[in-house]
């Protein structure tokens, strides 16, 4: 262990360019990866925020009795995709709308507003189908005058947010393959210059293991580095942008753990992948 | 039995290129100089690489130092490699480090412990004559020189056998036959030496074993130089 922690610093004491293109090639393909992230995240709390505010008004007919509003918030309230449901009675509309409307205070009485109930759906239950279904359900009570929600709306928004997740799922996928790539060839690169030493290393008798150990821990090293280095990039980078164009979340810390611990894994296991390569091959012809 | 090699019908085979090695049988004793002699391509390198089980043989058996080339496992190797020293025409030297280490490293692969590695790495250099040129590099050296190093490295592990595939071939006549009386005399001390080489005055001059490979095949095994002479002029 000792004496493959002393290889390690000599590979980076000998070629600290390599050692350092390395570790910056990285950290660029994990920040370019971190980026993405972020904005995917961004564009979904947003979303959350905005779908928050889907709901579903069913207005009264007058003169609504209270066994039948009851009767209507009991069958609303047995609906799986229902988060909350809220009665708001004639009078109180009324106050509401004398709050929100006050220059026409005075014209209002209770007569003009009918009563209401307020429903708000389950996250995961938002999209224009189940909107739709809880709408025309509601219509089936005879107390029920009028079904109202954002139909427009609430398809857009899904739209958006579909468009968002296969944009996020395909892009993603393409940035962490870069990164595989990108680290894949570093340590390949790092460990053509050494293949002689490889070579000279087993036919002196050393054992595969023995090898292999400065290696995997040199690549592990280098992912954790980089992993550090693009979360700092794109901690940065949030901030810029908060300051200058919009409040912007960043990852938590666990995101960002598991980030720099992505950028270590990734570094082990190209690093494996690579000696392993040499380590199979029989010694060169002379 | 005092064979520390032994080799049984073996044959060796490339997917691509064919045959390389055809039926070869042959034994060395403890402390034995043979010359392994041939045109480059009659399998002197191939032969080599048996022994030290980078390959194995399509046929027949290779007994080493206990070890059958049937039977070895993957994670013996290493410890084989471990009893041979081996040496190559280009020396094979770690370039950016220096001739001490490059011998220590071979001590250090098997987890020697340093102070002890230090000792032996000063004898070994002594040895070979190159103890005032320790601290040189590789490229800091003669051809000669380099191959002391490479020499002093492949006894690290006080080998039964040295393996040395044309050690003399990149070098001058001086130095080519420095390298000869460093080998005679390692040789004298007990190691085997199993030499390829195609420099047949050598072996006329020495009056030693030989084993004269053609085209894969083991055509002479004797001490007949003249035959060998024969053979290397009617084949040319």
């Amino acid at each position: 262990m000792r004496l493959a922690l002393r290889e390690v610093y000599l590979t980076f004491t000998r070629a600290p360019l390599m050692a350092m293109l390395g570790v910056t090639t990285i950290a660029f393909s994990l920040f370019a990866f971190g980026l993405f992230g972020l904005v995917a995240i961004n564009i979904k709390s947003a979303l959350l925020e905005i779908e928050d505010r889907v709901e579903i008004r069913a207005f009264l007919i007058d003169g609504a009795k209270d066994a039948q509003v009851e009767e209507l918030m009991q069958g609303i309230k047995k609906i799986p995709q229902v988060a909350d449901v809220g009665y708001v009675s004639p009078d109180s509309a009324l106050q509401r709308a004398r709050v929100e409307l006050e220059e026409f205070r005075d014209v209002m009485d209770a007569a003009m507003l009918p009563g209401s109930v307020e429903l708000r759906l389950k996250e995961g239950a938002r999209d224009p189908e189940t909107v739709q279904m809880i709408s025309r359900r509601l219509q089936t009570y005879p107390v029920v005058e009028e079904v109202r929600y954002g139909r427009e709306w609430v398809e857009k928004l899904y739209r958006i947010r579909n468009i968002a997740g296969i944009t996020g799922t395909v892009l993603g996928s393409v940035f962490a393959l870069v990164a595989i790539i990108i680290i894949g060839s570093t340590i390949r690169m790092a460990i053509l210059a050494r293949a002689e030493e490889i070579e000279i290393m087993r036919l002196v008798g050393a054992t595969n293991h023995f090898v292999r150990l400065p290696y995997l821990i040199d690549g592990t090293l280098k992912g954790l580095a980089g992993g550090a280095i693009a979360a700092a990039l794109a901690w940065t980078a949030v901030q810029l942008v908060s300051k200058h164009l919009m409040a912007a979340q960043f990852f938590a810390a666990e995101q960002v753990m598991l980030g720099i611990a992505a950028g270590g894994v990734l570094g082990l296991v190209g690093s494996w992948l690579s000696v392993g390569r040499h380590l199979r091959r029989a010694w060169r012809d002379a | 039995m005092s064979d520390i090699l032994r080799l049984t019908n073996v044959s060796k085979e490339y997917p691509r290129s064919g045959t390389a090695l055809r039926d070869i049988s042959f034994e060395m004793r403890k402390g034995e100089f043979v010359f392994l002699v041939g045109h480059s391509g009659a399998g002197k390198s191939t032969l080599l690489k048996l022994l030290s089980m980078a390959e194995r043989p399509t046929m027949g058996e290779l007994r080493i130092s206990g070890f059958s080339s049937l039977s070895i496992k993957p994670r013996e190797i290493p410890i084989l490699r471990r009893r041979l020293g081996i040496v190559f025409q280009d020396f094979r030297l770690l370039s950016d480090r220096t001739a001490e280490q490059n011998v220590a490293f071979a001590l250090e692969v098997t987890g020697a412990p340093q102070a002890q590695i230090r000792h032996k790495v000063a004898r070994l250099l002594t040895q070979v004559g190159l103890d005032s040129k320790a601290t040189a590099f590789p490229h800091e050296l003669s051809g000669g020189e380099q191959q002391r190093v490479a020499i002093a490295r492949a006894l690290a592990n006080d080998p039964f056998v040295l393996l040395a595939d044309e050690p003399t071939g990149n070098l001058d006549d001086r130095a080519k036959h420095a390298i000869f009386l460093l080998l005679r005399e390692i040789n004298a001390q007990g190691t085997a030496v199993l030499m390829a080489t195609h420099d047949v005055a050598m072996i006329t001059r020495s009056n030693l074993r030989f084993l004269e490979l053609d085209h894969g095949a083991l055509v002479h095994d004797g001490t007949d130089a003249a035959r060998l002479l024969a053979d290397m002029r009617g084949r040319r």
